[in-house]
């Protein structure tokens, strides 16, 4: 049964990669209008732009066109950049590294960190700590991401000197090098993702808190640590494994906006400057892979709680 | 007057006096009144006071938004014979406290005229889709799932890669992004509310399609949806500052929050607080709407503060 879930759910997936995929190419290549016109411009006459048309495949049926992307983005032909003429595929390689390092390192730090205030919080609703959480939290997701990376740069780099304000990135950096010259674009990425994450883990405990048989745990003389311990924190498993993914797909936007103010050479910096010169081609590929990442972390979140509730796995 | 009609008279004015209290009545209906707390009436001065800045801002700024008149750029608060810079120079010299009053009109103009567009189209497909059902349901369903199913900084990036940047592309934009969440809610209380007795006697009254949308859902459908138009707006607030901020959004010379705080962020080495100023300015303006819809949901079950989270 779960097993059948699962396998239904990772089609659904599969799915709407594919409606991604169709989206991603009507937007880039069927709505923006001939491409040999705006190439060409001007000068365009009937024999150069028939002939253009047919060097780029233009002459081709627009679904023709597009089952051949998709074929070449599956066996991993990414096409060519348009500023440059260089392989998409070579630029992405290590910029796509670079950005999981750092998505990984930000994971690292903020789903423990996350999970303990969002239980801290929970053990005393209406506390002062639990009034400066939920607040703080609302703040931070209330803000644009840029505006909690300004306020880091005002205060670490500029007034306390601790840390530089760019990222600092060189081959051969040893793990503590990397966190240090990483330090910046970390900390904005903690703050922004685990603000979300603290806000559902509290919320997910304390509705778990509101069940019959918490209220005769707590009729036993249970201790309120111990009850959410033991009692509450095991049924609120699958909410916060879904969570947590949620919210690392949430990355996903944070990072488009981090590596731009801090420079750091990432895949989202390079579809940045794509976007810019309006190079297409480059925007496509990079464009698959962030929502095929997204895509793919929604999905691990449906199956975490697929896996996590039984009552999902047996449907009545 | 005879005796018998002063009665008369007199039960009628019980009436009346009793009707005049109807309000006092132990069965009365909970009335709608909206009490906010401290920190929501704070949030509804800041909130009111930005839509003011946004309406009068370009007649009360001392500067005009594109006047180089300050001595040198990212100075802090000086005055020279042009006047007063209350909070110093950007990066080419001109009135910071002036160009965040000009972008009060320009950031908060596009977001609204934005969250206005995904509304009337949210609502017009969600209501649609939640009357006709069907395949209509299923078509309109289906492509706004793949629309939710991305990061919404994503769509914006791949719209303005293809189509370029001007003011009514990003109104567009964001308006048919953030259609998708408002067709959801549409589309779900349509359907709560179509199957409600109130609608079958209508329908069995023999009232036309149009008549039970106008008169029995729409009324019905308006406090949740006007509920969540304030949380809507933060988004779209958010969406047009990153991607002004991206230097995708508003192209400059014009003032808009994202992009001053954009251009001035090199200044920032140099203690100069102009990219400060503006990041300040949305932030009060998003964290105040979002106080405010904490404050009306907590008194109303809290069902939107789970949707926020």
């Amino acid at each position: 049964m779960m097993l059948q879930m699962t396998l239904r759910r990772i089609w659904v997936g599969v799915a709407t990669m594919f409606v991604v995929s169709v989206i991603v190419f009507i937007m880039t290549s069927i709505l923006p209008g001939d491409v040999a016109q705006i190439v060409l411009g001007q000068s365009a006459t009937p024999e150069t732009l028939a002939a253009l048309r047919a060097e780029l495949g233009l002459d081709m049926p627009a679904y023709l066109r597009y089952l051949e992307w998709l074929g070449d983005m599956l066996t991993g032909d990414l096409g060519t950049s348009k500023a440059g003429g260089a392989a998409i595929s070579d630029l992405i390689g290590g910029r796509f590294g670079n950005t999981m390092v750092l998505a990984g390192l930000v994971a690292g730090i903020s789903i423990p960190i996350s999970i303990l205030l969002g239980l801290w919080a929970a053990m005393h609703p209406g506390s002062w700590l639990d009034r400066t959480v939920t607040f703080g939290t609302l703040a931070t997701i209330s803000v644009p991401e840029f505006f909690v990376a300004t306020l880091m740069v005002l205060i670490l780099a500029v007034n306390l000197q601790w840390l530089p304000s760019t990222a600092l990135l060189r081959d051969e950096m040893t793990f503590f090098e990397l966190l240090g010259g990483l330090a910046m674009p970390i900390i904005t990425l903690v703050i922004v993702v685990s603000a979300q994450m603290i806000r559902m883990t509290r919320a997910g405990i304390l509705n778990v808190m509101n069940s019959p048989y918490i209220e005769m745990a707590i009729l036993k003389g249970i201790p309120r640590g111990r009850i959410i311990l033991r009692h509450a924190l095991f049924n609120a498993i699958g909410p916060i494994v879904n969570v947590i993914a949620l919210n690392l797909a949430y990355l996903v936007s944070g990072v488009v906006i981090v590596e731009t103010i801090f420079s750091y050479p990432g895949l989202a910096k390079l579809m940045i400057d794509g976007v810019q010169t309006r190079d297409l081609p480059l925007v496509q590929a990079c464009a698959m892979i962030f929502c095929g990442a997204y895509v793919i972390l929604i999905l691990i979140a449906d199956i975490g709680s697929i896996v996590s509730n039984p009552r999902l796995r047996h449907p009545k | 007057m005879n005796e018998p009609e002063k009665q008369n008279v007199e039960a009628g004015q019980e009436v009346l006096d009793k009707l005049d209290k109807f309000d006092e009545l132990p069965d009365a209906p909970p009335k709608r009144k909206l009490k906010l707390s401290w920190t929501g009436k704070i949030a509804t001065m800041i909130v009111v006071f930005w839509m003011v800045i946004a309406i009068i801002g370009p007649f009360i700024a001392p500067f005009h938004e594109m006047d180089m008149d300050g001595d040198d750029s990212f100075l802090n608060a000086h005055s020279n014979e042009y006047g007063t810079f209350y909070l110093g120079t950007d990066y080419l010299g001109r009135d910071t406290f002036s160009r965040v009053i000009w972008g009060a009109r320009m950031t908060i103009g596009i977001s609204l005229a934005a969250t206005f567009l995904a509304y009337v189209i949210g609502i017009t497909l969600g209501i649609a889709a939640a009357v006709k059902g069907g395949w209509v349901d299923m078509a309109v369903s289906r492509v706004n799932d793949a629309i939710l199913a991305l990061p919404s900084i994503m769509l914006g990036l791949i719209a303005i890669a293809a189509f370029g940047s001007s003011i009514p592309i990003l109104v567009i934009i964001a308006g048919i992004i953030y259609a998708s969440s408002v067709f959801r809610i549409a589309r779900a209380l349509g359907l709560d509310i179509m199957v409600q007795d109130f609608v079958e006697a209508a329908k069995v009254r023999g009232e036309g399609l149009w008549w039970i949308i106008k008169s029995e859902v729409l009324p019905n459908a308006a406090m949740p949806l006007a509920t969540d138009f304030g949380l809507r707006l933060v988004f779209v607030v958010l969406f047009i500052s990153s991607l002004s901020f991206l230097g995708l959004g508003v192209q400059p010379p014009q003032a808009d929050w994202g992009s001053m705080v954009r251009e001035n962020l090199a200044g920032l080495t140099y203690n100069s607080w102009a990219a400060v100023w503006p990041a300040f300015a949305i932030a009060s303006f998003t964290i105040a709407i979002n106080l405010i819809v904490d404050d009306i949901s907590a008194k109303s079950g809290g069902s939107l503060a789970k949707k926020m989270v």
